[in-house]
């Protein structure tokens, strides 16, 4: 099975382990992942807050690429990727004044934007093929976790169309089926402080605080995360969050794919797990999920 | 030889604005067998309608075409004063320039041209008509009323009362509908039971109501005047006429545990039960689903302990066959479930309730005898927050429209919560307060004002539990959409009203329109808004759209009168747009060979067979008869028939034909 992959900035920088996690557990699925050549910038933060055209632009050129190449459908592990390329694709798909402006940038021949590549993020792209990952698990996954979501994989969802808008499922599924339990809770898509986490550290420790209050108030021994920026945040940002806490926490936050990767036997070194600032340590046990009501 | 005179309307600006319309005049003069054309500005109004008529009578004509707008709007119109000037009303045709032509197209030659052949159409038209009469049908003076909320029982009522019989049909064990469920009603907080049971009470007495819980109509035959309806009647396990409703039975029944459906599953009922005290007719049923005797074969506790020993476990359903000449569909609606709102906690949360089950919770006759208690540990809440709009007016994931009665009740909720907690405090979360009506602003003010409810300006983004309490978050956007957080012990909806489960299968066994929203749409949005496009169904209450009962009312009476105006006179009038099967002399008598397919075709049963005996009584052929009551004039068995035995009045093969060649 081969699929595009688009890896963005952030998985060659501050989330080179999601990179690493996503290869190995691709290689681990017998999923041969063909890198969009001579990509792009996504237009995610910069772009997209300054110039609507070239928020539109850059990401129709990575999937013209990806066209070109013969990809019919592009892997997109970071969520700000997956929001911008999709965001990107609606806006081409919808609007003929956009698409005709975006074809004058691009300087390509009209049509050239037609059929562009679907955009998957992990989760969606996972949960196509349960089977085969069922069927490679060495060792499960027992242990109670929380799946938290962000904002941007479900948002606006009349243009994601991916899992319930208010309370996502699809990451607990997968968990569930790599035999991990997660918990029911009400922050799986509350602000994290996104990208603050450069700008204005505390504004991410007060959001950020709130999300590990709940989870570890619930009794999670992980916080699973599918975004480059909540994990940066609700991890690199641990000891702002921490300040706020009424308990200081040290539970770690794992990618979706660290996790199956784990439950496929796969090495922490290539599950990227030593490249974590709050350390990937879980008990031995499980202990059993514990509603707190 | 013909003699068709031609008038071209300019309807203002509509029509002369883009079509040249003394061009179309001049060009008509050409047509063979026109001897007249005219224009005018507008044809519809009196010295429009005289200009028709003085023209008939100077120029002897035989026909005319009047080009003017569509004939849904003024055919009836024209034929009345053609009729008036002394000739046959099926002798004058319009052609549509306005909705087929002006409206469509732009200023040019070429909209003149197409104008000039829509004429043209007419004109071969005309010259073939035959001139018709009117076709009389007998009514049934009987009114079948579907749904026995306040909606169903104003509408028996009124068509009782004005002299004609009614069947009021009900598939709840009681008629009282969602009204006998609520507490008080907006404006004025009188009991909901008091004012409506007198009503249902004057139902179940009134001599020209037939009334029949328990049951549902299966299926809807026949037109205007003079429909079949077969309904199936439950069986309800009892002998209505022995039992006198004492309750022994639902006191023994062993089974306890089932989830009251008048109490919104607040409280429990057993399987052999009446829905509420004043149920009318007050007489149980045996739910078959639950109860043991049905399960397992054994038990009849009921059987053996009731005092008359009206028990019947062997009762089946009865289907009966009832001629009515009018309906009224008066089915109501539900609200949205709880369960949809994933950010609400999904109907997991045991502390967040809808509207419906707050009206239980305050009612009197309620599970908690009006004490308002929450239902996960039965504690009086201290906080209690109201969200309206839940689901209402959310395009993306509920629905577009408002529900209309949701800020009022809302209001009344919190209302009434004061009224009964003292120190406990009331929230509102809204969109806007839509409170018009008589003394409905007033209503909230009051609330606003002197009963202290808090009005929080913006939508609730998440409710969740933490230690055992609501948290509720929210933005106030009238203070630069600060971010809010309440916490709260309970927590209302005001769930979206929508339409019935089994409304759009409804509607399409009374072949009658509906919206997206499955809401059974009215003929006309504002000029015939209790009739639907189907002649004889109309409509009353929430079946059509959120209604509070004020309107509900308002409209169950004027569908009333629809009904009562249809009664009122002894025959009707039908267009005579029939088909019809050639009759010719012996020996062949008709060009049709009795293949009847034209009897599996026709969608309305309008074909019967016609057997045609010598004096001997000899059987000389078997033909299609269209009855020309029930033909509808669809023209399926025109074109399904292979002999070209039958055709259709005011539309034959022929004038079809030479409508098409004159092109």
């Amino acid at each position: 099975m081969r699929v595009g992959y688009y890896p963005g900035c952030s998985l060659t920088g501050t989330s080179r382990e999601f990179d690493e996690s996503v290869r190995s557990v691709a290689r681990a699925l017998e999923i041969d992942l063909a890198e969009v050549p001579e990509w792009n910038c996504c237009g995610s933060s910069p772009a997209h807050m300054i110039d609507t055209t070239m928020s539109i632009a850059l990401p129709a050129n990575v999937l013209l690429k990806a066209k070109r190449a013969g990809l019919a459908e592009v892997l997109t592990p970071c969520a700000a990727c997956y929001s911008r390329l999709l965001m990107g694709k609606h806006e081409i798909e919808t609007k003929p004044a956009t698409r005709a402006q975006v074809e004058r940038v691009l300087g390509c021949p009209p049509g050239s934007l037609d059929e562009l590549p679907k955009v998957l993020n992990v989760i969606e792209f996972l949960a196509q093929i349960p089977e085969t990952i069922a069927a490679k698990v060495t060792s499960k996954f027992e242990h109670t976790v929380a799946c938290y979501y962000g904002c941007l994989l479900v948002r606006p969802p009349k243009v994601t169309r991916f899992d319930r808008t208010e309370d996502p499922v699809e990451m607990d599924k997968l968990v569930a089926l790599v035999g991990g339990k997660t918990i029911d809770w009400s922050f799986k898509t509350e602000c994290c402080g996104a990208s603050f986490s450069i700008s204005r550290t505390s504004v991410v420790g007060r959001l950020s605080s709130k999300i590990m209050q709940d989870a570890t108030r619930r009794h999670a021994e992980a916080i699973v995360v599918s975004c480059p920026m909540c994990h940066s945040n609700l991890d690199l940002r641990r000891r702002e969050i921490n300040r706020r806490m009424e308990k200081p926490t040290l539970i770690p936050v794992l990618f979706i794919t660290q996790v199956i990767g784990l439950a496929l036997g796969l090495s922490e070194k290539r599950l990227g797990l030593k490249r974590h600032f709050v350390p990937v340590k879980l008990p031995a046990k499980t202990l059993p999920a514990q509603v707190v009501s | 030889m013909a003699r068709v005179g031609v008038f071209v309307c300019h309807c203002g600006e509509n029509i002369a604005g883009t079509v040249d319309v003394a061009a179309v005049a001049k060009a008509a003069l050409d047509m063979p067998g026109v001897v007249h054309a005219v224009d005018y500005k507008y044809m519809c109004s009196d010295p429009g309608q005289t200009l028709l008529k003085d023209a008939i009578k100077e120029k002897k004509l035989d026909g005319v075409v009047v080009a003017a707008c569509s004939p849904r709007m003024h055919e009836p119109t024209f034929r009345r004063a053609a009729e008036e000037a002394g000739i046959n009303p099926f002798l004058c045709e319009m052609a549509n320039l306005r909705e087929h032509c002006s409206w469509v197209h732009d200023k040019g030659a070429a909209t003149t041209e197409k104008a000039i052949d829509l004429v043209r159409l007419q004109v071969e038209k005309v010259k073939r008509d035959r001139p018709l009469q009117p076709i009389r049908v007998p009514i049934t003076k009987k009114a079948l009323v579907l749904g026995g909320g306040i909606a169903g029982i104003q509408a028996a009522l009124d068509i009782a009362n004005s002299g004609n019989p009614v069947l009021l049909v009900e598939k709840s064990p009681s008629i009282g509908g969602h009204m006998s469920q609520l507490s008080e009603t907006f404006p004025t907080l009188d009991c909901s039971q008091c004012i409506l049971t007198p009503r249902m009470v004057e139902v179940a007495r009134h001599p020209l109501i037939t009334l029949y819980t328990y049951s549902e109509l299966e299926k809807l035959d026949g037109f205007i005047g003079n429909f079949k309806a077969t309904i199936r009647r439950k069986a309800r396990k009892i002998d209505e006429k022995l039992c006198n409703g004492c309750g022994v039975c639902q006191q023994k029944c062993p089974v306890k545990k089932i989830p009251d459906e008048f109490n919104e599953g607040l409280s429990f009922r057993p399987a052999i039960y009446v829905p509420f005290p004043q149920a009318v007719p007050n007489k149980p049923v045996i739910d078959v689903k639950n109860c043991t005797y049905y399960k397992t074969g054994k038990c009849k506790a009921c059987e053996k302990l009731c005092p008359t020993k009206a028990i019947r476990f062997d009762q089946e359903d009865i289907v009966e066959v009832h001629d009515v000449g009018a309906v009224v569909l008066a089915t109501g609606f539900k609200t949205m479930p709880v369960g949809n709102f994933s950010e609400y906690g999904y109907g997991k949360l045991k502390d967040v309730i809808d509207g419906m089950k707050f009206e239980r919770l305050a009612s009197a006759s309620g599970p908690t005898g009006g004490a308002i208690r929450r239902p996960s540990d039965g504690k009086e809440p201290q906080h209690v927050v109201f969200i309206a709009c839940a689901g209402s007016r959310d395009r993306l994931k509920g629905v577009p429209y408002c529900s209309k009665v949701c800020c009022m009740y809302t209001a009344k909720h919190a209302m009434l919560y004061r009224h009964k907690v003292h120190g406990g405090q009331a929230t509102v979360f809204y969109m806007d307060i839509r409170s018009a009506g008589k003394n409905y602003d007033e209503f909230v003010r009051r609330a606003i004002e002197e009963d202290g409810v808090k009005y929080v300006r913006g939508r609730v983004s998440r409710v969740y539990e933490e230690d055992g309490q609501l948290v509720v978050k929210g933005a106030d956007t009238l203070l630069g959409a600060e971010p809010v957080e309440i916490r709260a012990d309970m927590v209302v909806l005001a769930t979206a009203v929508q339409a019935q489960n089994d409304a759009e299968e409804l509607a399409q066994k009374l072949h009658v329109s509906y919206d997206p929203y499955k809401f059974f749409a009215e003929a006309h949005p504002k000029l015939r808004p209790v009739e639907t496009n189907t002649a004889g169904v109309f409509l009353a209450g929430a079946c059509q759209a959120p209604r509070d009962i004020p309107e509900t009312v308002a409209q169950a009476s004027g569908a009333a009168v629809k009904v009562a105006g249809l009664f009122s006179q002894p025959t009707l009038t039908r267009e005579p747009i029939i088909a019809v099967v050639d009759r010719q002399p012996p020996p062949v008598f008709s060009s049709c060979v009795g293949c009847f397919l034209c009897k599996s075709a026709c969608p309305y049963q309008a074909i019967e067979e016609e057997v045609i005996k010598n004096r001997n009584g000899d059987v000389l052929k078997v033909v299609a008869k269209v009855n020309p009551g029930l033909c509808q004039g669809c023209g399926t068995c025109v074109s399904t028939c292979r002999t070209k035995a039958i055709d259709l009045e005011g539309f034959s093969n022929e004038q079809v034909f030479a409508e098409l060649m004159c092109i």
